[in-house]
């Protein structure tokens, strides 16, 4: 049997590392050189520093999650630095790329492990050289180093929030502000649930208490103004704080996000339905809770299939894959199966407690000015998309987010709208008088991320 | 409850959605029944080429009577649709395409289409970005190209400003004729009946067809389309080959946008995509004809259907079985452009009986006949 695992981070790696106890030798696809996902992305070949300084209190999972890794890399089909960027569920094939080489891959199952983004709102003043993302504001410091300013403000809401701005602090950064849109009210009354947890809300608090202690600016239940700047870069954030006086400080770089949304676009090539889910305030394509899609062949796990984050990602791969290997025929260890699942039960009760702590600030995107750039890829702004829900509009009102693309490029640009969507649905359900979910979601096309053309002279 | 009106369209796309503006225009009580949303499938994902030439000389009086629609479109439906006449050029890669073009040129001389020949030397002097396999091309100054995905929706509103009734997500599961009306209920439960009914479904068509007594050999056609990141503007014309496998255009804000070969699909869904294999083939053709286009990344690729007849040219003009129905279906993948003209067509086939476009090679029962 042909399996295909495609991802190398927590997920990724216990799935293989269960087929192959099972004597399968999958195919394993990761975009990155040495996998590891994103939350234990290693560093490049000649970068050391100890794990302790790189992962802080993940030094533990991220070693054990790279010592799997390492020893299954050579039991399996191994193909890192390759890019998954079509699947055709019908034909049962992966197209893949690898350094500009172009390669179909047929499969009978495969489990994607896709992981997850930063989820992101627009703001303004967000488009400045300077302005990165949370997630990619800490691989910048695991995997290279370096940070993306010598005086940062951290901006947003969620775990990553407070994590960042201590691994930044902790690296030697100036951490000129912590921003969190989330009022420390909403964190407080999520805290009983949040102790079920255990040693992750622990560590929350301890970041927390951290950069208090060593005098980083926190602001809680602020509203971002605008990112201030220059072609040549970031100058400074100005916020609103909950008793609507404003405030401003300098600083020459801004990490933004609020919370993660899956990657999901393997799954919506593969026909996955989706479904809205409520509490994430995220699309997630449907799945059992062992990781069984409605599409035959096709299983989920990890943050790709709805935000869990890494210690669920580790138990769901492994779940995963045991449910392969049974559709499969082949004999699992029930007393294991029975144990991964009450794992699963008892993360997803804490999942609810920390998605109350750090709800999505909707009402933020909905509020979003009309001239703001929306829509980076496209250079949209959200009053453009605004005037395309309206009557008058030449083309008629878009009444969902695929119609809205179509009349006003809203995500049609290099990332498919996996930038600015989730505000972009917010916009339009506002605009229309709708709930969220009845504007939809926009679909995937190939190439999930861009494939550069060959030149002319390789078919010579 | 049965709505009564005096012409019933089934199928929004491009041509449907101008039957029902230029009958609603003058004076019909039209109801347009569009399963999913307008110009969602061929007429609304297509490449966009405004295009005459090379078409099949039939088609040419119907390209010709649309392109003027097309100079005034603004004032007939308050938005170009994003056209421009950039002019289509169209290359030959070898001697007997080259051939193909030259041989052309009568065709188009005798329908008055404006058609310039440019020879070796020549075409790659005036298009230097233009790859050394290109040998030829002809040059027909009044094509252009279009956005796809503005012009339905908007001559569906002008339809509907006009007094037409057009309702999207209204799938007709039921089709009768009494004799002198037609009956539709749709699979919300709604009725309608009138005496004429406009058969302008595109693939989905040939159904509707053979519902009355006509099947014709009609079968899904996907064009598999990709768009490349925008890079600087420099390819002016809308470019295609003698062959039609490959066809590319720059909009002017950057994006590249290449067609060619066929994706998968399945109408029943419907449901389509393109193929990778196909895509990667095209990209490989159109960097031939472009080399500067190596290294810039394809970022986004799509499909729809639309129906394929086996000589390549739709079916259009009355039935032969029922009183009242008329076709235009089966474009066959270059629709676009027909559009707005086979709605003015279709409005005088039903309001005056009768057009000066020449329509006996569109008739539905060609195929009965070379069956025979």
């Amino acid at each position: 049997m042909r399996v295909a695992v495609v991802g190398a981070g927590p997920a990724g790696v216990r799935a293989v590392e269960a087929l192959v106890a099972a004597g399968l030798t999958p195919v394993w696809i990761d975009e990155a050189p040495d996998g590891g996902g994103r939350i234990y992305q290693r560093p490049p070949p000649g970068l050391l520093r100890d794990p302790g300084k790189l992962y802080g209190f993940e030094a533990g999972p991220a070693t054990a999650l790279h010592a799997a890794l390492d020893a299954l890399k050579p039991r399996t089909d191994w193909r890192p630095e390759t890019l998954v960027w079509h699947l055709r569920p019908g034909a049962q094939r992966l197209s893949t790329l690898h350094r500009g080489r172009q390669a179909e891959l047929a499969y009978d199952a495969a489990i994607l492990c896709t992981g997850a983004m930063d989820r992101v709102i627009p703001i303004p003043g967000w488009t400045w050289p300077g302005v990165t993302t949370l997630g990619a504001a800490q691989i910048a410091l695991k995997t290279q180093g370096c940070g993306i300013g010598r005086r940062v403000v951290f901006l947003g809401t969620g775990p990553l929030l407070w994590l960042v701005a201590y691994q930044y602090a902790k690296a030697g950064a100036q951490v000129a502000a912590v921003l969190d849109t989330t009022p420390f009210a909403t964190k407080a009354m999520a805290a009983p649930g949040l102790l079920r947890g255990g040693t992750t809300f622990a560590k929350g608090l301890y970041y927390t208490a951290w950069l208090r202690a060593r005098g980083v600016r926190i602001a809680e239940g602020i509203t971002p103004l605008a990112i201030e700047g220059t072609a040549h870069g970031v100058t400074g954030v100005a916020w609103r704080d909950s008793a609507g006086r404003t405030h401003h400080v300098d600083c020459d770089a801004t990490g933004m996000g609020w919370g993660l949304k899956p990657e999901a676009q393997l799954a919506d090539l593969a026909a996955v339905p989706f479904r809205f889910d409520a509490q994430q305030h995220n699309w997630v394509p449907q799945r059992d809770a062992a990781g069984r899609t409605p599409v035959p062949g096709i299983y989920l796990a990890g943050d790709g299939a709805g935000i869990g984050g890494a210690e669920v990602a580790e138990i769901a791969g492994a779940r995963a894959a045991l449910a392969l290997l049974e559709d499969s025929g082949h004999r699992v260890d029930a007393a294991q199966v029975t144990r991964l699942d009450a794992r699963l039960a008892r993360q997803a009760r804490f999942r609810t407690a920390l998605e109350r702590a750090f709800p999505f600030p909707a009402a933020l995107a909905r509020a979003m000015a009309d001239d703001t750039i929306l829509c980076r890829c496209e250079g949209l702004r959200a009053g453009e998309l605004r005037a395309a829900a309206r009557a008058e509009a030449a083309t008629g009102p878009a009444p969902e987010v695929n119609r809205a693309k179509a009349f006003t490029r809203v995500g049609m640009g290099r990332c498919q709208g996996r930038i600015c969507g989730a505000a972009a649905a917010e916009i339009l359900a506002a605009e229309l008088g709708r709930d969220v979910a009845e504007v939809g979601r926009l679909r995937g096309q190939p190439p999930v991320k861009p494939i550069p053309i060959a030149p002319a002279a390789e078919a010579a | 409850m049965t709505t009564s009106c005096d012409v019933l369209i089934q199928g929004g796309g491009g041509a449907g959605c101008s039957a029902a503006l230029h009958m609603a225009q003058r004076g019909l009580r039209v109801v347009l029944l569009e399963r999913g949303l307008v110009g969602g499938q061929a007429s609304g994902v297509n490449y966009g080429g405004v295009r005459q030439q090379g078409r099949h000389p039939a088609e040419l009086p119907i390209a010709r009577r649309s392109r003027e629609i097309w100079g005034r479109l603004k004032e007939l439906i308050g938005t170009d649709a994003e056209f421009e006449v950039t002019g289509h050029l169209k290359l030959a890669r070898d001697e007997a395409e080259e051939a193909e073009l030259i041989a052309y040129l009568d065709v188009a001389k005798a329908y008055d289409l404006p058609l310039r020949m440019i020879g070796r030397n020549a075409i790659h002097q005036e298009y230097a970005w233009l790859g050394p396999k290109v040998v030829a091309g002809s040059f027909a100054p009044e094509d252009g190209s279009a956005n796809p995905r503005l012009l339905v929706p908007a001559l569906a509103r002008a339809a509907r400003a006009a007094g037409a009734d057009i309702r999207e997500h209204a799938e007709v599961v039921e089709h009768a004729h009494d004799g002198t009306r037609f009956h539709l209920r749709t699979s919300g439960g709604d009725s309608f009946a009138a005496p004429v009914l406009l058969n302008m479904a595109g693939f989905w068509g040939g159904a509707l067809a053979a519902r009355f007594g006509e099947p014709v050999p009609v079968v899904p056609l996907s064009p598999n389309m990709a768009v490349t990141e925008p890079v600087r503007y420099f390819i002016e014309p809308n470019l295609g080959v003698v062959g039609g496998n490959v066809y590319l255009r720059q909009i002017r804000r950057g994006n590249v946008i290449i067609g060619g070969g066929h994706g998968e699909s399945d109408p029943a869904v419907p449901w389509s995509r393109p193929l990778p294999e196909v895509t990667l083939q095209t990209l490989r053709r159109a960097v031939e004809l472009v080399p500067a286009l190596a290294g810039v990344n394809i970022i986004r690729s799509w499909s729809g259907i639309d129906g394929k007849m086996p000589d390549r040219i739709p079916v259009i003009g009355p039935s032969r079985t029922t009183p009242g129905l008329f076709h235009a279906f089966g474009f066959s993948g270059h629709g676009f452009q027909l559009g707005p003209g086979i709605g003015a067509i279709m409005a005088e086939l039903v309001l005056d009986g009768r057009t000066d476009i020449p329509l006996d090679a569109f008739r539905i029962d060609r195929f009965l006949e070379t069956a025979a």
